[in-house]
């Protein structure tokens, strides 16, 4: 297993241009490595519905780069999506995932069969360009920048070292972040769109 | 053509409304009733297709291209507006954007008693999340989804079109 915040000092490095939507516990690591926050999105508000909204974004901005940071119990709840990202084929879309094994936000209890889950098998075998799986920093940091150069829809599936949460919600520590109207008009002033 | 026949939605003006408010995307679960209208939106060269594997999905790619400077219409029938409570609330009314939604009133009729729980349920529902919406049953309607259209971009609200005339418009 990785830790989350290493995942993301080693993507950033390759990130260039890119659109980045991060999502999740481990997602949260994101804010202390990035380099362009006007290209990063918060898109999440329903439940497990970021990668849709990711989708989205990939196909309404078809000249960019979007990467998106999913989160393993969020994926669960709209498998689906899988089908619709592949039945579309977005050539600019990364879809990472930061699987964890656990809800990590409610205590770390496990998702469904979390230890045994093939998740790039399945978007492999739902159509997505290519799809790879990492449980080491090293090989995962020697191949990410040509993942990066492939055409999407690609998939990189990332064991990642869960941060378990249980302090009730009021007392969790909070950062200053924009929230999601924030970043999408920043991104939208970025992009030139009116 | 008989006046019965005048009188049927037909599947060509729901795309002449989306070509006049310049809709780029539509985003949708095909289902039996529609299945000539989704033939017809996949002729015309200015519209994408989006086919997705459930309806929640298509509230939050409708944000995703809304954010892109894109005009999305997501394309449901009512069972799957009710699926899509939680991405209706998180990803279109959260987010404020303008959004026509047009739902297949399954179940519904001007004749008689409603036995469909689906149709029953429909406009609770849209009572409930404070949706405001437009009965289109004949083709003389369809000038009211313009007017969905105008109210979406006034309020950025989701705005629903419900077609009431499923069992009969849309397929040939």
């Amino acid at each position: 297993m990785i830790s989350a915040a290493d995942v993301f000092r080693v993507f950033q490095t390759h990130r260039g241009n890119a659109i980045v939507i991060p999502t999740g516990t481990s997602g949260r690591h994101w804010r202390d490595f990035t380099n362009n926050e006007k290209r990063d999105l918060t898109m999440g508000g329903a439940m497990g519905q970021t990668t849709a909204a990711a989708l989205g974004i990939a196909l309404g901005l078809p000249n960019e780069q979007v990467v998106l940071f999913d989160a393993e119990g969020a994926l669960l709840m709209n498998l689906g999506i899988l089908a619709t990202i592949a039945g579309k084929q977005p050539q600019n879309f990364y879809h990472f995932l930061l699987d964890n094994e656990c809800y990590a936000t409610t205590g770390g209890q496990p998702v469904p069969n979390a230890k045994n889950i093939n998740y790039a098998g399945m978007a492999k075998e739902a159509g997505y360009s290519a799809a790879y799986s990492f449980d080491d920093l090293e090989t995962f940091g020697a191949q990410v920048g040509n993942i990066l150069n492939e055409k999407g829809p690609v998939f990189i599936a990332i064991k990642v070292i869960p941060e378990v949460e249980n302090e009730p919600i009021g007392r969790r520590e909070r950062r200053p972040t924009r929230n999601r109207a924030e970043t999408i008009r920043d991104l939208r002033a970025e992009l030139g769109i009116a | 053509m008989s006046e019965e026949q005048a009188a049927i939605l037909r599947p060509e003006t729901l795309v002449e409304e989306f070509k006049k408010n310049g809709v780029t995307h539509v985003i949708t679960i095909p289902d039996s009733e529609t299945n000539y209208l989704y033939e017809l939106m996949m002729e015309q060269p200015w519209l994408d297709i989006i086919p997705t594997s459930r309806e929640g999905e298509t509230f939050s790619i409708a944000l995703g291209l809304s954010v892109g400077g894109k005009v999305p219409v997501c394309l449901i029938q009512n069972t799957g507006m009710m699926e899509s409570g939680d991405s209706i609330r998180g990803m279109a009314l959260d987010s404020g954007f303008p959004l026509v939604m047009v739902v297949g009133y399954r179940g519904w009729t001007r004749h008689g008693v409603i036995t469909d729980s689906a149709a029953r349920y429909t406009e609770p529902f849209l009572n409930a999340f404070r949706i405001n919406y437009y009965l289109v049953e004949s083709n003389e309607d369809g000038k009211r989804i313009s007017t969905a259209f105008e109210e979406a971009r006034a309020t950025k609200r989701p705005v629903a079109v419900l077609i009431g005339d499923e069992y009969h418009g849309f397929n040939r």
